[in-house]
């Protein structure tokens, strides 16, 4: 119990040292869904309009990559950036742009997924009159992108998820650095080895606070979509 | 918003559509199998005919949206293509309203089209006035109700002039209020020029609209005669009994 009181305490007093950590967590997390949605969208949507010869095969690879475990992809990551790995000469391991590159790996597949079962579904419904309009195949993704805009914010926000709350591959890459590369999740193992109870659940706290409000938020924007017809 | 050049609009690439030796079919079931037939400028050509006779496949092989089995459809002389294609529109039965405003629906139709903005805004507004939805023209298109849908999605199918209109059963769902509006709009554009070429179940639509009429039985071409004489006295048994409300089993 005291733990929790100092932990609200930490959170209410505006520490800098937690406050740091929240922040680097977001950039990268927000950094990392953002990339990976510009290629996870464009990429999901030409998989669900798209009909050419292995498109079964990127499918059934594009719904095995969601499982990717996390601490393989940080291993991998690893490996490449490290000094003897080819991209070693960057200098990138142990940085933020590490940990980005990671969670990128790991969060395009979710978008990628979803997205093409969202556009797939809107397809249907769309394919004849895009077709009507004059629009090929592939010419009417952005259309269909912008049309489900509301369905893809789930796959966001499950991007979004899975980023901010990873650990494995970003303990590998980033190195837990204090003021460097320390971020919420990583903290929390780190302070919980440590027997700083209050520190993990402060984070713990905020982590879920964070997953709460971006939840809300797209429910909320959901239940306006729905009331004003958009979807 | 037309203007008004009627005929004059209607090229020879476009029109007459003609089939040739169509066959079209699916799941190795033979759905379409007509030798010849043309349709020509003018007047609305109403396709008729029980479930599963094959008029909805018909349209979507006239624009393009299926590919014959074998056979060619023709636009003028020429095969069907892509740039003839774009001088068609089409309206399907439940129509397909796009999740945006009703203005930016009409907005998406003329997107690509070379015309200034000023251009664009004057020929949505016009659009908007057709359908008698101005006053709707900020509220998204999917809160409308079935027929000012049905409208828009009309209204949406001539804003870039087509020459041939194909409607597949568009008064299928409404009610008689939303079907007399949107006989008016398909009558005020074949008016102005646009052929048309509609689906429908419904023989007093087909009197109203008047035309000649296609009917269709079990994938074949049974008649093709103006539309007064199709209803008072079909030349086959297969009109006769549909006429009748009969089952063409």
């Amino acid at each position: 119990m005291s733990a929790l009181s100092v932990s609200l305490r930490l959170i209410l007093s505006g520490d800098p040292d937690l406050w740091e950590i929240i922040l680097l967590s977001l950039r990268v997390s927000l950094f990392a869904v953002l990339i990976a949605a510009l290629i996870g969208m464009p990429l999901g949507a030409a998989l669900a309009v798209g009909r050419f010869p292995g498109r079964q095969v990127l499918l059934v690879l594009l719904n095995a990559l969601m499982g990717l475990p996390p601490v393989v992809v940080g291993l991998v990551v690893y490996l490449m950036l490290s000094n003897a790995g080819p991209l070693g000469v960057l200098q990138l391991l142990y940085t933020p742009t590490a940990m980005i590159i990671a969670q990128v790996l790991l969060v395009t597949p979710i978008i990628a997924a979803l997205t093409r079962q969202a556009v797939e579904t809107l397809n249907e419904e769309y394919a004849d009159q895009l077709r009507s309009l004059g629009l090929s195949r592939l010419g009417s993704v952005p259309t269909l992108l912008w049309d489900g805009r509301f369905a893809l914010m789930t796959a966001l926000l499950a991007g979004f998820g899975r980023a901010i709350a990873e650990v494995g591959a970003v303990i590998i890459v980033g190195g837990n650095i204090n003021h460097v590369t320390r971020v919420m999740t990583t903290t929390i193992a780190l302070e919980t080895s440590k027997g700083n109870l209050s520190l993990a659940l402060a984070l713990g706290l905020i982590l879920i606070l964070i997953a709460l409000s971006v939840n809300a938020a797209v429910a909320l924007l959901g239940t306006t979509a729905q009331r004003t017809a958009y979807v | 918003m037309f203007d008004g050049k009627g005929n004059g609009r209607v090229q020879a690439q476009s029109l007459p559509l003609r089939l040739r030796d169509l066959r079209f079919e699916r799941g190795g079931q033979r759905l379409l199998d007509i030798p010849a037939l043309s349709i020509a400028p003018g007047e609305p050509t109403l396709i008729m005919g029980p479930n599963g006779a094959g008029k909805s496949v018909l349209l979507r092989l006239l624009h393009g949206l299926e590919a014959p089995t074998s056979g060619q459809v023709l636009a003028g002389d020429a095969p069907l293509d892509e740039a003839t294609r774009r001088r068609q529109a089409m309206v399907f039965q439940r129509p397909v309203i796009l999740r945006r405003s009703v203005r930016a629906n009409l907005a998406f139709a003329l997107h690509g089209r070379r015309m200034s903005r000023a251009e664009k805004a004057d020929r949505i507004d016009a659009l908007l006035r057709m359908a008698r939805l101005s006053d709707r023209a900020a509220q998204s298109g999917r809160s409308l109700s079935g027929g000012e849908q049905q409208r828009l999605a009309l209204v949406r199918a001539l804003a870039t002039e087509p020459d041939v209109l194909f409607l597949d059963e568009p008064t299928a769902s409404l009610d008689p209020g939303a079907t007399q509006a949107i006989e008016t709009l398909i009558r005020e554009a074949s008016a102005t020029g646009t052929k048309i070429v509609m689906v429908t179940h419904d023989p007093g639509q087909a009197r109203r609209l008047g035309g000649e009429v296609l009917f269709l039985n079990k994938g074949h071409l049974v008649e093709q005669t103006a539309v007064e004489p199709f209803l008072d006295t079909p030349a086959t048994d297969a009109a006769r009994r549909f006429l009748r409300g009969d089952l063409l089993v």
